[in-house]
């Protein structure tokens, strides 16, 4: 069973918009869709390394703010012809609160 | 032995429970019902018609006293329940004990009343009950009475619609970006604010209300942004929350709501729970149908039947009339599925599915929902719709029928009008391209279809394929990105022409075949809006590119480029020391002098951007929005005021058109030059703008380029004094903000348009030159600021710039 740390509120985050959360491993970038979804990844572009977090947001995507790569925030897959993955983590939403698997504290922190 | 069964709560799950009941076990069960109304159980999703006076109370009354007498259930309405005693099985009411052998807790829900100040105020009633409609309608009587709505969700606009149809000023305050945000995206809620809207209903969104204000009862309702809304009526309805008080206090197991298991049984095995209080699987029901459901589980159950109560699928519709709305499954577009969209502007109608693995898993539709039945019944089956995918957005209607555009195009009469704006009909079009117009621009021009908002240049290209078969040559669809085949001049002159004042009204109204755009249209519309609108459009930073969202440049390592504006070059030591200041102090590790005559600071990590504008701000620089699709630098030359050649004052009249343009978003980036004497020693010559100062005055130039072309000004005009130079300069970046296509230079717009077209409105028509500075002087009166300023502010970093969260500090535990 999955543990979880709360992070923040979801509405920390505006809609369409993504912010950062700093591990020890490096930084999550955490995406709230036009939906209310929410989202985490590696906030690297698996091309040139781009913080994915400050790109734009449409759909359950995220376009690269270096060079455009479109990211599937579902599977952090790189859209149509480009390859590369932004390795996903588990988040949910519950009572208007930002969870975030915990997994994340111990596994970067022994890394 | 009859049993005792004592029911709390006596509304609509559990009329419906004693119905199946007496129906499946008559006469098993000695019944005794609490409800804190003074009267029985009426049809409560009935109250917004009873409240909009298209029903009465007597017609929406499902048991009056005959009933309950008939069924032997001893009513105790009007009555509070104070406690439930588990050890003794007694529920303890206000005015005595009633002993139970099972127990049904059906309490409903409350209205939340949002904590501010002034919610307990006379005059502030929720929607939940008759008393409340009867306070509504007793505020409603008075002429040019005020109602406030706070909440634009379901319950808030069926409150709105209704108040405003008894004839009151009503006012929606929605704290989300838009209406209904639980069942609707953000097409679907424009189109319902625009009927709203149409009806004088007032919706605000992000409305964040902050106090009710008044003496002795509510007069108006403060919202966060300090403006202050008149009202002798608010109603809250900005959710409901499961009335739970009485299982908490005894002890049963509640989260959001009162937990049940299949069977509706609660923690106690002999406490049930159903309605909107109850929650199963996690999940709190509000919509009639599943509570119905649950009802006949809970009698069948007592009737001694094993029942189960299974989560339904859900579906909304809003109960106002006139206003055609639908949703149901998840209408999240998330891995593996995909949207169907489809849009008919002129009728006001959305529709979205959501399929995934070729079942449709979600739906949505406004302005035309005769179809949602089946849609739904395909949703709720999971049957496959491969077979269909091509023609199902247009439901049963789609299946086999003639649903080929052209042919319907080749039945229209040719009295039909295919261009309202111009009330131009297909027989005009049809003769133009007999005459030989075999193109859609050459239709226009013929004509004038199309000419005006452009929505019809489809039609008129399906008219054209008709008339011209095989010898029409579609042109390829020249949209701007692959969520619209309009191109960047249709859509400005949709939004002009339309007044179309949001991103949701463009893609609406232009037939946009996303939900919500994509990275390359987004920022074009959000350019377009401001630039038309631009003292009511609100930017939206969520699609501007980063640069302009962070106010720096972006480098290939994440960090950022901080230039400060040196207007006209110019600066002096106190801004070069606090420039050297703030480079030490956040370990800037590159300082390079820019070609547009200023510094730039590279390097500077994100999270000391707000703290490095800051001290930057304190020595009076501000942002040289050296990262904008704006103006960036104006480069001059030293001048008469030193230069033995000079022969004006060059950097006086170039700092001169720095403040007047500086802060102005512009299609793509704007750069200018003043050189003091033809040898050009600002290389004015390859600027957007480059003016050369002569001893007869000024020549001004336009359309120059130094970048992937290069390419000289050509002349605009020569003119002899500084401030017609400037009234030159502000008319034709005007212009090209009114014109051009977003991410198009000035030299490629000047190149597409022609010089003398730009030469006409700017130079030679005094009257249209002056209209275009007013228009300029009246988008800069908004945004002619430092957005470092503003992003410096205390109160915006902990918003926007910190982390959200910092683990590595927990981690290290």
């Amino acid at each position: 069973m999955t543990d979880w740390i709360d992070i923040a509120a979801l509405d920390d985050i505006p809609p369409r918009a993504g912010r950062v959360v700093r591990t020890t491993g490096g930084c999550i970038a955490i995406f709230r869709t036009h939906d209310d979804r929410v989202f985490a990844l590696d906030d690297r572009c698996p091309h040139k390394g781009g913080p994915l977090s400050e790109g734009i947001v449409h759909g359950h995507a995220v376009t690269c703010p270096l060079h455009n790569l479109v990211i599937d925030l579902h599977s952090g897959q790189a859209q149509g012809a480009d390859e590369g993955r932004a390795a996903t983590h588990a988040v949910r939403v519950e009572g208007g609160r930002i969870l975030l698997d915990a997994r994340l504290l111990q596994a970067r922190s022994a890394a | 032995m009859t049993e005792r069964l004592v029911i709390v709560g006596a509304g609509m799950a559990s009329g419906r429970m004693l119905e199946e009941l007496s129906e499946r076990a008559p006469g098993e069960w000695d019944v005794t019902l609490f409800g804190a109304e003074p009267h029985g159980n009426y049809n409560r999703i009935m109250l917004s018609p009873l409240l909009a006076g298209e029903t009465t109370f007597d017609e929406i009354v499902t048991h009056d006293a005959d009933w309950y007498r008939a069924h032997a259930v001893t009513c105790r309405f009007g009555e509070t329940v104070t406690r439930i005693d588990r050890a003794r099985k007694v529920v303890v009411g206000a005015r005595g004990e009633v002993p139970y052998d099972k127990l049904v807790i059906a309490t409903g829900s409350a209205s939340v009343r949002i904590p501010v100040q002034g919610n307990d105020l006379p005059g502030v009633v929720g929607f939940r009950d008759l008393a409340d409609v009867e306070t509504m309608l007793a505020t409603a009587q008075h002429p040019g009475a005020r109602a406030v709505v706070i909440g634009g969700g379901l319950l808030g606009l069926e409150a709105a619609a209704a108040l405003n149809a008894r004839g009151m000023k009503v006012t929606v305050l929605h704290l989300m970006g838009h209406l209904m945000e639980r069942q609707l995206d953000a097409s679907a809620a424009y189109l319902l604010q625009k009927e709203l809207e149409a009806r004088g209903i007032r919706v605000l969104c992000n409305a964040h209300t902050q106090a009710i204000l008044g003496e002795g009862r509510a007069e108006a309702v403060l919202t966060e942004d300090g403006a202050l809304h008149p009202a002798d009526l608010v109603v809250m309805a900005a959710g409901i929350r499961p009335e739970t008080r009485l299982a908490v206090d005894a002890g049963l197991r509640v989260e959001r709501g009162i937990v049940v298991d299949d069977h509706l049984t609660t923690s106690d095995p002999d406490i049930l729970a159903l309605g909107e209080c109850a929650e199963h699987s996690g999940v709190v029901y509000g919509l009639v149908a599943p509570l119905y459901d649950m009802a006949v589980v809970a009698a069948r159950n007592l009737a001694g039947e094993a029942a189960s109560f299974a989560a339904p699928e859900v579906s909304t519709r809003l109960k106002v009339s006139a206003v055609d709305l639908f949703s149901a499954g998840d209408l999240e577009a998330g891995e593996g599925a995909e949207e169907i969209v489809f849009r008919d502007p002129a009728r006001g109608v959305y529709k979205k599915l959501v399929l995934r693995n070729d079942r449709i898993t979600g739906i949505l539709m406004y302005g035309d929902v005769s179809d949602s039945a089946w849609f739904f019944d395909r949703l709720k089956t999971g049957q496959s719709i491969a077979e269909m995918r091509d023609v199902l957005i247009l439901g049963p209607a789609g299946r086999g029928a003639g649903i080929d555009p052209l042919a319907a195009v080749a039945a229209m009469p040719d009295d039909a009008e295919i261009c309202g704006c111009n009330g131009i009909c297909k027989g005009q079009i049809v003769a133009a391209i007999r005459a030989g117009a075999n193109d859609l621009a050459a239709v226009r021009a013929a004509t004038r279809a199309s000419a005006s908002c452009g929505g019809c240049s489809g039609l008129v290209e399906q008219v054209l394929a008709v008339t011209l078969g095989d010898a029409y040559a579609a042109a390829e669809p020249a949209g701007i990105c692959g969520c619209t085949n309009l191109g960047h001049d249709e859509i400005r002159r949709l939004i002009r022409a339309r007044e179309l004042k949001s991103i949701p009204a463009v893609m609406q109204e232009a037939g946009w075949t996303t939900s919500c755009g994509c990275a390359t249209c987004r920022p074009a519309l959000n350019y377009y809006l401001l630039a038309e609108w631009p003292l009511e459009y609100r930017d939206d930073p969520q699609s501007r590119f980063v640069n302009e969202r962070n106010h720096a440049n972006i480098q290939k390592d994440g960090t950022y480029s901080v230039v400060p504006r040196m207007w006209g070059g110019i600066t002096t030591p106190a801004e070069l020391r606090a420039i050297a200041d703030a480079a030490e102090k956040y370990d800037v590790p590159t300082i390079h002098v820019t070609g547009g005559q200023r510094i730039d600071l590279l390097g500077v990590k994100r999270d000391d951007l707000p703290a490095i504008w800051s001290d930057l701000n304190a020595a009076g620089l501000v942002s040289g929005h050296a990262y904008a699709k704006g103006l960036r630098t104006v480069k001059t030359c030293v001048g008469a005021n030193f230069c033995r050649f000079g022969t004006q004052d060059s950097t006086g009249l170039g700092i001169r058109l720095e403040k007047i343009l500086w802060g102005a978003w512009t299609p793509h980036k704007v750069k200018l030059a003043v050189s003091g004497c033809p040898r050009n020693c600002a290389e004015a010559t390859c600027k957007d703008v480059g003016i050369i100062c002569t001893d007869a005055g000024y020549e001004v130039g336009v359309a120059g380029a130094a970048g992937l072309e290069l390419k000289q000004t050509e002349l605009l005009a020569k003119v002899t004094t500084e401030q017609d130079v400037i009234d030159l300069t502000a008319a034709f970046i005007q212009l090209y903000r009114e014109n051009a296509a977003y991410l198009e230079r000035p030299y490629k717009w000047v190149a597409r348009v022609g010089l003398d077209w730009v030469r006409a409105r700017v130079v030679e028509d005094a009257a249209a030159r002056k209209a275009l500075i007013e228009r300029f002087e009246t988008s800069q009166s908004v945004y002619r600021a430092d957005p470092w300023a503003r992003q410096a502010q205390p109160g915006m970093q902990p918003v926007k710039w910190a982390p959200l969260a910092d683990l590595t500090l927990e981690a290290a535990e």
